[in-house]
């Protein structure tokens, strides 16, 4: 079988004709399979909706009781056959519940890998490489200028500065859904055991990491805490909140961002964050090559990013390689937005 | 190196004064020599050894990495070093262990002798043992381009607040240290004595006026003052002296300390006697003062041209005599020292050095009318370049700092005008989540009939509550938004009114309106006041009339 007899980009997303699904749809289809909770690949008002639990469990929580007509859960290792195809699902180590997903049929495999990252987060399952035929990797730090380094040593960057500045406030900008809970738990194995504070935007995903078994401390609101009593603290919120009207309850905030974004100075600076933090829940340059030679894939699919680049260098080792264009996909760092702009609210997105 | 890395990477990020020096002074404590003081060399720019060109740069990476994905990186980040520093590809190393990454003195020891022809290979082996960071400031140092907001003053600021020491001290005694500076950290940390300066040209702290208030005037005698021009330059300090084999050496300061002289070598065969002259730079053309926005012409330059030294000729009016030779006169009155200063002067007997005239006045009156018409006072033709005047007590002596009660300034009062917000964007640091940077406009028939036509910004001015009020107007008024800037509603009957100050008006073919102002500030916020009335183009263009173009 081709490839593309197997899977074909379309405008709802990508579509498996022989299985009759699609995976991470960007419209309402009839059956979706999901890889990950993030909002720009779960989205409500599919038929049938086939993810793994902590993925369905992250849409009930963002979308309420009737994001779906029906819903099926699935184990990392699990196998399942849909129409003549089957998929199985593989850890993506992104975020909680995140997976690749291996489309078989006859004697090709394809792995649509979702968002990934090779390097270790305590809050998730490490990632697997799945060997396969044709490998689709996001590219969105597609670039060799994107490298990453250790995240515990951006955390250590992080306590050196509350130590400098303890009268001032520390705000931590990062994605609610899967970076804030990787920071925290950081700060943890960091040795830092002092309550952390959170935006209201944070609460309710964060307490469901701890339910899951993620340990992550003390945890307390930043909602009516006295200004005073924040300075020497640690505080984290959704990134967009971080250059805001809200940011006035915090005595003298240095503000960080956490993100891969943060590697390249000049997008650091165009936010106005003082102190930067290179933590990614995306795979690096070095770790979408790696993966990729790992995979032993003879054809890769490139998507969501800066595709040039990787297919630039897949070609330069023997790989066939093209984009892929599908859209609606973005890096959530720079799509997530509160309504926090102009009322302060604290409704997360 | 990478702990220095750490550093400048931090300091390019913060915007605080004061964070900045706390974040330098922790660097100095917690490094050892001579590491710190190699770091206190390059903040202050007293590194000196050939920069590596961009070129060689850009050979050593199209060397390691393939030139396509380069091109595309370089395309996305928009800085070489920057691009270099975060792709650089670490190679193989056999049978090479991972070698410490060098210190800073290794490089800048390194670089001191390095041949031109060994540089290549040396930069490509220092990049693949440092880490991003460390990379990125190493090409900034070799390029001789560190552009991260912290002045010189600033670094020796930190470095004197490690022996809680006044910074006026480690300025006094700078121009006799040299990198790594062991005996001055041995002195901040008590460990030494101070450091002595066998300087023959040093620079003296220099003594500050207050901004005169109506009401101090009540408790002053005018016959206990003399009152000179205050001209609309940069405060200088001329100092020559000889050296050791005693050969003449002049140097050119600023206000803060700053060794300028390298800038204006046209003024420095002019500083021909020893001594110390406290005055004003200025830019003279045919014997005439010219305006601040000219002298600009000729501010931080680090080559100057012939053409530039021709066309903007530079001049020293002198109002202080520090030293006289070998004599310190910082301990004699004003009025000894200006007896001095005269004499000093007659004897340079040079064009380019002159003295400030002083102001006859035998009371406050009359002091009142030739502030407000400098021109009939005495000034002439220099009048646009007097921004006020200057008060100094007859018996004060030359303190450094701001002493209470010897000098005053009494500035003109600033022009005003009353303009209309247009645009706002938020602030920086403590005022990121403020929108406290304003453009405004004023009126002017643009052929599609009237319109507002922007002449200028400001982002400082109002109080703290004035801040809250235009942030809350800015939210609510805004009609379209452009990333960090919002187009603030302006029409003849809806928006803000704001009265502007400003010290001067200069013609600019860089701005829309054709004007530019100087230092201009929010004044006053006018809700009173209907967008409509506010001010029109022509009544600037007015203000234009007797102005040069520069």
């Amino acid at each position: 079988m081709r490839p593309q007899d197997l899977l074909l980009p379309a405008p709802a997303g990508l579509c498996c004709k022989p299985g009759g699904f699609h995976i991470d749809p960007v419209r309402s289809v009839e059956r979706a399979v999901i890889t990950h909770g993030h909002s720009d690949h779960a989205r409500p008002g599919h038929g049938a909706v086939l993810a793994t639990q902590e993925t369905l469990d992250m849409m009930h929580l963002r979308y309420g009781d009737n994001f779906a007509g029906s819903t099926q859960a699935i184990a990392y290792g699990e196998e399942l056959r849909l129409g003549d195809v089957t998929v199985k699902f593989h850890p993506a180590g992104h975020v909680l519940g995140s997976a690749q997903i291996a489309v078989s049929c006859k004697d090709t495999c394809i792995v649509a890998s979702g968002d990934y990252k090779d390097a270790p987060d305590p809050t998730c399952t490490p990632f697997e490489v799945v060997p396969c035929d044709v490998f689709i990797t996001e590219a969105t730090f597609g670039l060799p200028v994107f490298r990453h380094g250790n995240a515990a040593d951006e955390v250590k960057k992080l306590l050196a500065s509350v130590a400098l500045f303890p009268e001032r406030a520390h705000l931590v900008g990062a994605y609610s859904l899967g970076k804030a809970q990787r920071v925290i738990a950081l700060l943890r194995l960091a040795g830092y055991d002092e309550p952390i504070y959170l935006h209201g935007a944070m609460e309710a995903i964060t307490s469901y990491y701890q339910s899951r078994g993620v340990a992550l401390g003390e945890l307390r609101p930043v909602k009516g805490v006295k200004k005073a009593d924040l300075a020497g603290t640690i505080t984290l919120a959704p990134p967009s909140a971080t250059s805001d009207i809200w940011t006035r309850r915090f005595p003298d905030p240095v503000t960080a961002f956490a993100s891969g974004w943060m590697r390249v100075r000049a997008r650091a600076r165009q936010r106005g964050v003082e102190l930067p933090l290179v933590i990614s829940d995306h795979a690096d340059w070095d770790g979408l090559t790696a993966t990729i030679s790992a995979t032993g894939a003879c054809e890769i699919w490139v998507t969501h990013g800066q595709e040039d680049a990787l297919v630039h260098w897949c070609q330069t080792k023997g790989l066939a390689a093209r984009p892929l264009d599908l859209v609606g996909y973005g890096d959530e760092d720079e799509h997530e937005t509160v309504a926090a702009d102009e009322t302060a609210g604290e409704t997360g997105a | 190196m990478n702990r220095f890395a750490e550093l400048l990477d931090r300091l390019a990020y913060e915007p605080g004064r004061n964070n900045k020096l706390r974040l330098i002074t922790s660097y100095f404590r917690e490094t050892a020599d001579p590491d710190r003081g190699y770091a206190l060399a390059a903040l202050t720019g007293a590194l000196s050894f050939k920069h590596a060109k961009a070129g060689l740069i850009r050979d050593l990476i199209t060397d390691r990495a393939d030139p396509v994905l380069f091109g595309l990186s370089y395309d996305y980040v928009g800085d070489l070093s920057e691009t270099v520093a975060l792709m650089w590809p670490k190679a193989p190393l056999p049978g090479y262990n991972n070698p410490p990454p060098p210190t800073l003195s290794d490089v800048v020891t390194t670089l001191r002798t390095l041949g031109k022809a060994e540089l290549p290979k040396q930069l490509a082996r220092w990049l693949d043992e440092l880490d991003e960071t460390g990379r990125w400031a190493l090409l900034k140092l070799v390029t001789g381009a560190m552009r991260i907001g912290v002045s010189a003053r600033l670094a020796k600021t930190a470095a004197a607040a490690l022996g809680n020491k006044d910074p006026h001290e480690v300025e006094l005694m700078w121009p006799g240290l040299t990198p790594p500076y062991l005996d001055l950290f041995a002195w901040l940390e008590g460990k030494a004595d101070k450091p002595v300066n066998c300087d023959p040209t040093p620079f003296r702290p220099v003594m500050l006026a207050h901004a005169i208030g109506d009401s101090d005037f009540a408790n002053l005698d005018p016959a206990d003052f003399i009152a000179e021009w205050k001209w609309d330059g940069i405060r200088v300090q001329a100092v020559s002296g000889r050296d050791e084999r005693g050969h003449l050496q002049a140097r050119l300061y600023s206000r803060t300390g700053e060794d300028i002289t390298r800038s204006f070598p046209d003024l420095t065969p002019s500083l021909r006697l020893p001594g110390a002259l406290d005055g004003e730079l200025l830019v003279l053309r045919d014997g005439r003062v010219q305006t601040f926005n000219v002298l600009q012409q000729r501010l931080n330059r680090k080559v100057v041209s012939p053409k530039l030294m021709k066309e903007y000729p530079i001049h020293l009016r002198a109002y202080d005599l520090l030293a006289d030779d070998e004599h310190d006169l910082r301990e004699l009155t004003f009025v000894e020292r200006r007896a001095r200063l005269e004499a000093f002067i007659k004897k340079i007997d040079d064009p380019r050095v002159d003295l400030s005239p002083t102001v006859a006045f035998d009371n406050w009156d009359a002091l009142t009318s030739a502030r407000a018409d400098p021109a009939g006072a005495g000034a002439g033709e220099d009048a646009e370049a007097v921004e006020g005047v200057m008060l100094k007590r007859r018996d004060a002596l030359y303190l450094p700092g701001r002493p209470k009660g010897q000098w005053w300034k009494w500035k003109r009062d600033p022009h005003l005008i009353d303009a209309v917000l247009m645009y706002a964007q938020r602030g920086h640091g403590k005022r990121s989540s403020y929108y406290s940077d304003y453009t405004f406009g004023v009126w002017t028939n643009g052929g599609e009939g009237e319109q507002l036509v922007p002449v200028g910004k400001a982002y400082f001015g109002f109080t703290d509550e004035e801040l809250l009020q235009i942030d809350r107007f800015v939210r609510r008024n805004t009609t379209e938004k452009f990333g960090p800037v919002r187009h603030v509603v302006h029409e003849p009957d809806q928006g803000l009114v704001l009265e502007v100050a400003f010290e001067g008006l200069a013609r600019s073919p860089r701005h829309k309106s054709g004007v530019a102002m100087r230092f201009p500030r929010i004044n006053r916020l006018r809700w009173d006041k209907p967008p409509r009335e506010a001010d029109r183009l022509e009544t600037l263009e007015r203000m234009l009339k007797s102005v040069t173009t520069i």
